[in-house]
Parts: structure tokens; sequence; C-alpha cells
């Protein structure tokens, strides 16, 4: 499948040349802004990067184009337009392997699929090490993405100086001992993405409903039967909610109690620079890692504030501490001037891992709990919930993200931090 | 963000550790179903606004203390100690 290559409206150098040549004003916006109809096949809670790509790959993947998805502000406006940008395949328990391997696959053919160019860039990952003990942790990690097709390799000190040179090694407290370097891992255009999938997704069909907030969940005898919404009552036999850290408030309208609690967290971008940082790096003995945007910003992000908030703006002890961990790991970045941080609202669950499911209302569906590790899992995440929604079964890459494993003790921790939200 | 204590007074956040909702305080019985132990450790209401939840004062007293606080001001409601005294 993909881009029918001709249809109006397509995307190309060529196009970008004729347009140019005639004043630029053959450009049409690149979704309709439809009202909602009485009723739908399917309805996506959630105009994110989540439900956007879920949204696309119904339409895509299972033909399901009678379907709309519902946002209470502007598409993107959420998380997805204010994240540090990371995609990448490093993750260590079966379960999350598979599936971030197969979110990694998605992104490298994401641009062509859409024919949106999303900007995603394979510059390069490297989380740094300072001790033998991370050394060993990291090479094991190495191991199992090697094992499950993906790329990896243990650099010691001398090979991160070759490729890092302005680290500072001899950090009295954090020498660098070494680092996972993982090639195809880098960063993509985070608004990009959203409306690249918002397009296609509008191109098949989808109806892209903005300024509509759910306020109910409609069940009749153990069944979904729709939403009750801000701009009306909308019918169908399938819902989605697919809302990050609004998840708690969603769920309880279909009286359910999710194991999520909502956290902040915060990220920072300095003045535009010229190009220096050309990887992406992360601090082993901190919470820090960092990358530099195309327009010359280092963007970078540290740990939750710890507690439970929605305020979606952040406190200044993590503040100090983000500061602090760049300070100690690249002196150079001392004299750049911070432009602005802000808070993101993330849905953490007690084991670190997300949940795309099935819920106790029959064609009710929830695909939440992606921490702060949601922007990678965007083109997964909606493949493996459009399956879900289109098949009722679970897609075989997510078939451990089920609410049931909190029941059974079959958490995903992936960093063994234990049952507390905020540890993750 | 500050927090009165109950026996230190008014301190600054970074004194203080955060476990998370009350719901930590209703620990099943021993032999407790399956979903109580899931309903203790994981399931969360999680509001937007008014909510309690456990600080401890790591760097003070040593005290847990349940605080009552809005999670979209970040504005501090009330603190008592665990075992029962008010802050004011």
């Amino acid at each position: 499948m993909g881009f029918r290559l001709g249809k109006a409206g397509g995307y190309s150098g060529l196009r970008v040349l004729t347009e140019g040549l005639f004043g630029n004003k053959g450009w049409k916006p690149a979704w309709r802004d439809p009202a909602p109809k009485d009723s739908y096949d399917a309805v996506i809670i959630g105009g994110g990067g989540h439900g956007l790509s879920t949204a696309y790959y119904l339409a895509r993947n299972h033909g399901l184009t009678n379907i709309a998805v519902l946002e209470k502000g502007y598409l993107g406006g959420g998380n997805v337009g204010r994240n540090t940008t990371i995609v990448r395949a490093n993750y260590f328990l079966p379960g999350n392997s598979e599936f971030y391997s197969h979110s990694l696959k998605l992104w490298e053919g994401l641009e062509q699929d859409l024919n949106y160019n999303v900007m995603h860039s394979q510059r390069g990952l490297i989380n740094l090490f300072h001790s033998d003990g991370q050394r060993d942790a990291f090479a094991r990690r190495g191991n199992a993405m090697v094992n499950q097709g993906d790329d990896a390799v243990l650099l010691d000190r001398a090979g991160v100086r070759r490729m890092l040179p302005y680290l500072d090694f001899d950090n009295p407290r954090f020498p660098i001992y070494g680092g996972l370097y993982h090639p195809r891992g880098g960063t993509a255009r985070h608004d990009a993405v959203a409306w690249g999938y918002a397009r296609g997704a509008d191109m098949r069909g989808v109806d892209l409903i903005q300024n509509c907030e759910v306020t109910g969940i409609d069940i009749e005898a153990g069944r979904v039967t729709g939403v009750q919404t801000s701009r009306g009552a909308i019918k169908a036999s399938k819902v989605g909610m697919i809302v990050a850290g609004r998840s708690g408030q969603v769920a309880a309208m279909a009286g359910m109690r999710l194991p999520v609690e909502s956290h902040v967290l915060q990220a920072f971008v300095t003045e535009g620079l010229k190009p220096v940082l050309d990887h992406v790096i992360s601090f082993g003995m901190g919470h820090f890692y960092i990358s530099q945007s195309d327009k010359g910003g280092l963007v970078f992000g540290g740990d939750l504030d710890f507690y439970a908030s929605y305020a979606q703006r952040g406190n200044l002890p993590m503040v100090e501490h983000v500061m602090e961990a760049g300070m100690a790991l690249m002196p150079m970045i001392g004299r750049a001037r911070v432009l602005r941080s802000w808070g993101g609202i993330m849905d953490m669950t007690p084991d670190g891992s997300p949940i795309i499911d099935k819920t106790h209302v029959d064609g009710l569906f929830v695909d939440c709990g992606w921490n702060y590790g949601g922007f990678k899992a965007v083109p997964a995440s909606g493949w493996c919930m459009a399956h879900l929604m289109a098949t009722g079964e679970s897609h075989e890459v997510a078939r451990r993200f089920r609410q049931n494993r909190f029941e059974t003790g079959h958490l995903l921790d992936e960093e063994g931090t234990g049952s507390q939200h905020n540890l993750h | 963000m500050r927090i009165t204590c109950p026996h230190c007074g008014d301190r600054d956040r970074r004194e203080f550790y955060y476990m998370g909702a009350e719901d930590y305080l209703h620990r099943p019985a021993e032999g407790a179903a399956p979903e109580a132990w899931n309903d203790y450790l994981h399931l969360r209401d999680n509001p937007a606004g008014v909510t309690r939840d456990l600080w401890y004062h790591e760097q003070g007293c040593s005290a847990w203390l349940l605080v009552t606080r809005n999670t979209v001001t970040h504005e501090i409601l009330g603190v008592r100690a665990v075992d029962g005294e008010a802050a004011e």
C-alpha cells in the first residue's frame, strides 16, 4: 500500500519546485475540518500521536475508514508536540524488545508510507556508562538488542572519545568508562509525526474533529454504544481511549480505575547554536539526555518531578538536577542560554510499561501507560491498537501489554525499580 | 513548593521523598485475593485536583506525612503525620 503517486495533494520535490515557480498558491490545508457525524464505526478519543497513528493504521491496514478522532484541543497539542523526540529500540525484556523493534522498523519506512517528511534522523544514540557494573549491564542489554535483530555496539572509553571528544571524561565523580552505541537510534521532528499521521488518516476518510471534548462514555448492557461530547452525542460500537496523562479521567467515565498515576516531566531547549552535537547522548549517572534539533537548539530532559501532577509546569529542584547533570557531562554547554522549559503529563504505570488492551466493557479499548517513552512508540502503538480494535486480538508484538499482568504479577519492569509509579 | 511538616515546620520540597497516593495506607490482610493486592499496589484514582498522598520527611524528622494538595495548581492544602498529628 502506501501513498498513491499522482493523487492531488501529494508532496514531492517536483511539487515544491513548481509551487515555488507559481508563488506557492497551490498548497491546500493538509486535512479537512469536518463537523462530527451522528455515528461512526469506531471513535478514537485523543488526537495525539498514538490516537492519530491508530486511526491511520485502522484505515490503512484494516480498511476501517468510517471513524473519527475526537480531540478536546488541537491535533498534536499534547505530549507529541512537546517532547525530546528520541527514537530508539534498546529495550531488554521480552515483551518490550520486540515491540520497540517493530516500532523502529515502522519509523524507518514512515516517510515513504506517509508521503510526509517527519525528519527522522538516525544519528545514533549513545548511552554512557560510568562503572564496571554499569558496563556489564549495558553489555547484556546490547546483546539482547542484537538478539532481537537490532544494532548495538559496546564502545570503550577511547571509542566514545573518538565520537564525542567534548565530554568531560575525567570528571572525578563520574568518569566515563564507555557507552552503548545504537546506530539506528536518533530523533524525529515531533510535530511532523502528528501532522503526517493526521494527513494520512484524513486522506483515507477519517474525520479528525478538534475542539471536541468527550464528556461521557455510553455503555448499555456491558457494551459501549457511543460517547457524549461537547459537540453532541456520537454513536460508535468501538471506542479507543488514547489520552496519555488524562487516561485516569477518561477511564473513570467508563467506571474503570487504571494502574496509572500522572506525573510531570520537564524538558528544556536552548537558543539555536551551530551544529555541535551530532548524536543523542544519555548520561549514566544522573537523569540527563540531549540532542540538537535541526534548528540548532539543544534539546534535553531529565527525570520526573516525582510527585503526581497535572500542572504542565515543573518545579525548580529538577531543573537544578538537569542543569548540574548536563554540566557534569559536557561543560561546553555552560554558556548556552536556555530559551524554554515545559512540562508534559506522563501516564506512569507501576512497571514502566504500557497497556494496549480490551476493557471490561465490550468494544471499549485502552492504550495508555507510556510513561515518558511514548514518542518512539507512536508507530507501533497505533499499529497494535488498530490491530486490537479491528480484530479483537492483541498483536503479537504487544501481547504482553495486557492489564491483567498487574494482577498475575507478570510485570514488565524494564528498570527493575519495583511497583511504584514514579520510579520508572 | 514547600511543605509544612507537623514536627519541623515549613520546609523545602527537596527534604521530602514522595511515595504515592494514600492507597498505600490501606494494605490488604494477609491472604487477600490478588484483586485486592492489585488495587492496593497498582490501581489509582489519579485525580486532576485535590488528592492525598504520602511523603516521607527524609532529611528531617523521618516522619511519614499525609499531604492534601491540588495536583493541578501544586497548592498544599493540609499536612498531617500518618500517625495522626495535624499541622497548624
